[in-house]
């Protein structure tokens, strides 16, 4: 597989350009990449092919979330917000790290990165 | 419907009057885990490849542990043994009240590995 | 009226699984059903960091216990990719066998809980009654009944004699003809058809859009298998992807109904071709790269990215399952359906919890 790599700044648009060519949203990949970055994988599928596009965050920064262009890409930013601890824009509806953990204290942690981070609003 | 009332009427049950009848187990099955001690070198090569890490080897000791409990049945310490002397008895485990680990040394072995039966 | 929330879940008497929705009612109808998660989570995907790659076939089988084999088989299969090994011909035509039989058993556990849940008692006695026999071959060709653990990396760890391939051969002409004898009691029945048909419509722009998978997305009238892929030993047994067009509820049980009999005759096929030689190659060294591939378990297209440094533990393994991809469309599909559909339209999507939440 070879990601093709893209910002945040243009995720939004690209997503839009990859719905109109027909795609179909597969999912979400969040993985830590060194002990301040993060990437997020975008999977998306055409005719039994998987593209996928590759954006290189900081563990602090606000991605914009898919959720206008595919509705479906809520559960999965949810399950990233909860796991990575990373915040989306107009993520909708959003549980704001409480869709596995509930209000409980798991809430401030990120037990999915090696190098825990200190959520913003946690 | 009234053929089917009729043939169910007629035709044996479909289920078992467990206790009294029970089914013969399959040749493969893998019921309890058990080793045939006075095959066991004590390499400790189970414990490495267990997935559930439910057993421990004390070389120095001589000792083999199984925590029963933790065993999830899946045959790999069975295929990894070089000394072939863990095996799958046919049975289930049975219902316990109190979940005690198995223990075995030279001078406790276990069950001896039954021979294997016709292919 | 004002609108009420009503809470679904965890506990519910249809749900075999704990999911929380809360429902938005305005009388009797459903405004919003907003999902809530997190009564099994697991964090499985993390366990890569306490087990090693050979270990973690055993971890991602327990993903889903009722479609284990096909979790072993993708895992395998992305470590394989990894590390180059050609998989025996004989040990692709098991795989393919073993994961067929995990799919006609998983189909008929749910055909009997999906009859369940419209209240038919008797019909779903009868789906677990010729489940029970997919379950006796799992447990005398693989040892286990439900998760069978036959793969390892390279291969698979069991074989099948002849003889066994017989007497499942035999076994398999029972459940047919079992299952013929309610195929109208499932498809054609009235009351069946008054509980199911026009419940819960996806139609085929939203099940595309939302992402559904599997028979959910078959269902609505769009032929995607990712069996269409040919992996494994699919590549030599063809065969036609179920497709209903209703998108109802009812669809969909169709589509699991034909697949359940597609199954069984590709099983049948794949014993009938069963190439001789190896069932397993041998495995060196570990993996490095990564990699995203799919497979089609009983609910649907199910994806994993394995991405491995080379050390024997993976870096990330992340597994997207079925359900999880069929949570938005169940979103999508509550709204303006009767309270009294709601346990008919959540089963419809056949909704595996552990698998979504792992």
């Amino acid at each position: 597989m070879n990601p093709v790599d893209m910002t945040t700044e243009t995720l939004r648009q690209q997503a839009k350009q990859i719905k109109a060519d027909g795609c179909r949203f597969v999912t979400v990949t969040c993985l830590e990449e060194t002990e301040d970055t993060l990437a997020l994988i975008y999977h998306f599928e055409k005719n039994l092919e998987l593209f996928h596009y590759r954006v290189r965050i900081p563990k602090d920064k606000v991605v914009p979330s898919l959720c206008p262009v595919f509705s479906a890409a809520f559960l999965v930013e949810n399950e990233i917000r909860d796991q990575f601890g990373v915040t989306f824009e107009d993520l909708e509806p959003d549980f704001n790290g409480t869709l596995y953990f509930g209000d409980s204290d798991v809430v401030t942690a990120t037990p999915f990165c090696r190098f825990g981070v200190k959520r913003a609003d946690g | 419907m009234i053929r089917t009332v009729f043939k169910n009427f007629v035709s044996p049950r479909a289920t078992r009057p467990y206790p009294i009848e029970v089914r013969p187990a399959f040749e493969h099955t893998r019921g309890e885990l058990e080793n045939d001690v006075s095959g066991c070198t004590f390499c400790g090569v189970c414990a490495k490849k267990c997935p559930s890490a439910c057993i421990t080897v004390n070389r120095k000791e001589k000792t083999w542990r199984l925590d029963p409990f933790s065993c999830v049945y899946c045959g790999i310490c069975v295929d990894a043994c070089p000394g072939e002397c863990l095996f799958h008895t046919t049975d289930h485990k049975k219902v316990v009240l109190h979940k005690i680990p198995v223990v075995l040394t030279k001078e406790d072995p276990g069950l001896e590995k039954p021979e294997p039966g016709p292919a | 009226m004002s609108n009420t929330i009503l809470p679904f879940g965890p506990q519910h008497p249809v749900l075999p699984e704990p999911i929380h929705l809360s429902l938005t009612v305005e009388d009797e109808v459903v405004r919003q059903a907003v999902p809530a998660l997190g009564y099994v989570h697991r964090g499985l995907e993390m366990l890569t960091r306490k087990k090693d790659f050979h270990q973690m076939i055993q971890v991602v089988e327990r993903v889903c216990g009722i479609c284990s084999m096909m979790h072993a088989m993708c895992y395998c299969r992305g470590i394989e990719t990894l590390m180059d090994i050609e998989v025996p011909r004989r040990a692709q035509f098991l795989r393919v066998i073993w994961s067929e039989l995990h799919r006609i058993h998983s189909h008929l556990l749910w055909l009997g809980l999906y009859a369940d849940s419209f209240g038919f008692e008797s019909v779903f006695m009868q789906f677990w009654k010729i489940r029970e026999r997919i379950m006796d071959i799992n447990e005398a060709t693989a040892g286990n009944r439900v998760i069978v653990s036959v793969n390892r990396v390279g291969g698979v760890r069991r074989d099948l004699s002849p003889s066994q391939c017989w007497w499942i051969g035999e076994q398999l002409d029972e459940v047919e003809t079992e299952l013929k004898a309610i195929e109208s009691t499932m498809l054609d029945n009235y009351t069946v058809k008054k509980r199911t048909v026009g419940k819960g419509v996806l139609t085929k722009e939203d099940a595309w859009e939302l992402g559904a998978a599997g028979p959910t997305l078959r269902g609505s009238g769009i032929a995607r298998d990712m069996r269409e892929l040919k992996y494994e030993a699919l590549d030599e047994l063809e065969f036609e992807p179920v497709v209903e067009t209703g998108g109802d509820a009812y669809a969909r049980g169709a589509v699991r109904f034909k697949e359940t009999l597609q199954s069984i005759d590709l099983v049948r096929r794949a014993m009938a071709r069963l190439p001789g030689g190896e069932t397993a190659a041998k495995v060196k060294g570990k993996p490095e790269g990564e990699t995203a591939l799919r497979v089609e378990q009983p609910r649907g297209e199910c994806m994993y990215y394995i991405k491995a440094d080379g050390s024997r533990f993976l870096d990330r393994l992340r597994i997207r399952t079925p359900t999880f991809a069929n949570i938005p469309p169940l979103t999508a599909m509550l709204p303006g359906i009767e309270l009294a559909d709601v346990p008919v339209v959540v089963l419809s999507i056949d909704p595996c919890i552990s698998c979504t939440e792992r």
